[in-house]
């Protein structure tokens, strides 16, 4: 791991009991044994409760794999993760199961087709894992209720199926879905990647809304910019490693890694102008080098 | 009502421009690559316009950006300049004129002289517009041998030159590979490549960077900026963001369900848009976006 650029490195990290998620160390491999290729290495995070922590990586980053590595869905190969307190480094596939069940960690994707389930409505959907959890339906439904409308979304649309939503609709059933177990910690991965502007910033200030109502958020995204507006930290992955992390604000406008200082050049501001292009092409031979 | 199929094509050879500059236009300082006349775009079969009428003129070395949703009318508006509008679409009113040349009047020969040669376009997906199984330079090569009507040894020749040109770290390696061993940015270099293969005026590149990594999208930006200065090429840059628009574009045009909700120069769009449309990208940018950060001291 590059620590000297690494703002915050994972020892000086305070192992902190009340923290959401703890990720220490963690080294993921895919592939058989010959050709195992390794996705994450040594990756050291911690989430604090009602913290939003912004992860951003590119193609190959090892972004996703975090999410699925965090949500139980691959298997590490080193590290320790701690979900609420909760070492669930050695879970097998049942414990990881009623660990999601009691929704103590949920999830958003891109694509919210594909994490709906397309025969159920809207409120079955959404009231689905609070009747698992064995809350009485009355409950279930005024809960549902509340988190619709708290995604801004309205009650005509409870018994509609996700294909009969629009895309930004969809998104926030998600959203909501993720929600409604009141869970210490929600994982997004790219969750506005899909979207057009006027639904990305109605997603973008609902999650605005959820750190305010103190839920934990881990944001994985590939773009800087929607990251940017909503995250506490932000923690920059570049080929498996986390080579910065830091206050969001410090790390876009005072980004220490090459990666990060290429990858804040060549994001698209509506203040830049192609005069940076001398700027990143020093960046570019320098990581590259 | 000037349709592509109502004016008969004459002869083979290119028309001069035809002296109708409408009075609402400026007078460019270099004579325009590139005149869209506030085309509209119908759907013969439905017969509803679907673009209602969209303006701009391109001199060389000028780049224009439409922004907009899909389905704003940007991509049709595009593949109206380059003649290839979907089946049942047609320009129902306006006109566009290519180097002087009304495109109207244009039969398909002629239409094949123009396009690679004058004007040239790459888009989002450059996998689907390459032969996989077929060896990418040999691809451009082909391009260069038919627009040029050069040798095959001196269009490898020139193919490698090319892929030098759009700063492919080694281009007689990439030459001899094929579509699946290249990454998403290369293959948009090389679709690059090959559009400006027959030394066009005019580049449309619609939402090429769209699919691309921020970082490899700043790559691609910055080449299209290089072929703007060093060969005078002129830009269509599409996006659906505002902000990678902004990065290149001397003139913005704002687009929303087929209409143009505004236009004007990048510095009068972004610092006084008049549309709600328009404040709402912006607005994007400036609460969601790395704009947040920046002090307005960094405004270019």
């Amino acid at each position: 791991m590059t620590t000297e650029h690494a703002r915050q490195q994972p020892a000086a990290t305070p192992t902190d009991e009340s923290a959401v998620l703890e990720v220490t160390g963690l080294d993921v491999h895919y592939g058989p044994r010959r050709r195992r290729r390794r996705a994450l290495h040594d990756v050291s995070l911690s989430v604090a409760p009602g913290e939003t922590v912004g992860i951003i990586g590119e193609t190959g980053s090892g972004k996703s794999t975090f999410a699925r590595t965090v949500l139980g869905l691959v298997r590490p190969s080193a590290g320790r993760i701690v979900i609420g307190g909760e070492d669930v480094g050695a879970y097998g596939t049942r414990q990881w199961r009623r660990l999601r069940r009691r929704g103590v960690v949920q999830y958003v994707f891109q694509d919210p087709l594909r994490s709906l389930d397309p025969d159920l409505t809207v409120e079955e959907s959404l009231s689905e894992p609070l009747l698992i959890q064995g809350v009485p339906r009355q409950e279930a439904a005024d809960r549902v209720r509340t988190f619709l409308a708290r995604v801004q979304l309205s009650e005509d649309l409870l018994d509609r199926l996700p294909g009969e939503l629009s895309g930004g609709q969809r998104q926030r059933v998600s959203v909501a879905r993720a929600l409604v177990t009141e869970p210490k910690l929600v994982i997004l991965d790219e969750p506005v990647s899909a979207l057009d502007s006027a639904n990305r910033v109605q997603i973008l200030q609902i999650l605005k809304d959820l750190r305010a109502a103190g839920t934990a958020l881990v944001f994985i995204s590939h773009d800087l910019g929607s990251v940017a507006g909503v995250a506490d930290r932000i923690a920059v992955l570049y080929q498996g490693e986390l080579v910065e992390v830091g206050a969001a604000r410090d790390v876009i406008t005072d980004p220490r890694h090459v990666y990060t200082r290429l990858l804040v050049g060549s994001a698209p501001t509506l203040r830049t102008a192609s005069a940076d292009r001398a700027e990143r092409d020093r960046l570019r031979a320098l990581l590259h080098a | 009502m000037t349709t592509l199929s109502e004016k008969a094509a004459p002869g083979t050879a290119l028309k001069p421009a035809l002296k109708t500059a409408t009075p609402r236009e400026p007078v460019a300082p270099a004579a325009p690559v590139l005149t869209v006349r506030d085309v509209r775009i119908s759907d013969r079969v439905t017969d509803r316009e679907i673009v209602h009428g969209v303006s701009f003129e391109l001199t060389p070395g000028k780049t224009v950006g439409i922004v907009g949703e899909s389905g704003s009318g940007k991509t049709l508006t595009c593949r109206a300049t380059l003649g290839i509008l979907p089946p049942h679409f047609e320009v129902s009113a306006g006109s566009i004129e290519i180097a002087g040349t009304d495109i109207a009047d244009l039969t398909p020969q002629q239409w094949t002289a123009l396009r690679g040669a004058t004007i040239s376009a790459v888009f989002q997906d450059p996998a689907s517009y390459l032969n996989p199984s077929i060896r990418v330079g040999a691809q451009i090569a082909e391009v260069i041998r038919v627009k040029k009507g050069v040798k095959r040894r001196e269009a490898r020749h020139r193919a490698v030159e090319l892929l030098q040109a759009v700063q492919l770290r080694d281009p007689e390696l990439v030459y001899g590979q094929y579509t699946h061993e290249l990454s998403g940015g290369m293959l948009q270099r090389v679709l690059i490549a090959a559009a400006i293969a027959a030394d066009p005026r005019i580049l449309i590149a619609d939402e090429a960077t769209t699919a691309l990594d921020v970082t490899v999208q700043a790559e691609i930006l910055d080449l299209l900026a290089e072929l703007r200065e060093h060969a005078g090429l002129a830009l269509v840059i599409v996006s659906h963001d505002l902000a990678v628009v902004a990065q290149l574009c001397d003139e913005v045009l704002v687009m929303r369900d087929g209409e143009v909700v505004e236009q004007g120069t990048t510095r009068e769009v972004l610092h006084h848009p008049r549309h709600e449309y328009t404040r709402l990208l912006i607005a994007e940018h400036e609460s969601y976006g790395l704009d947040r950060f920046l002090t307005p001291q960094e405004t270019s």
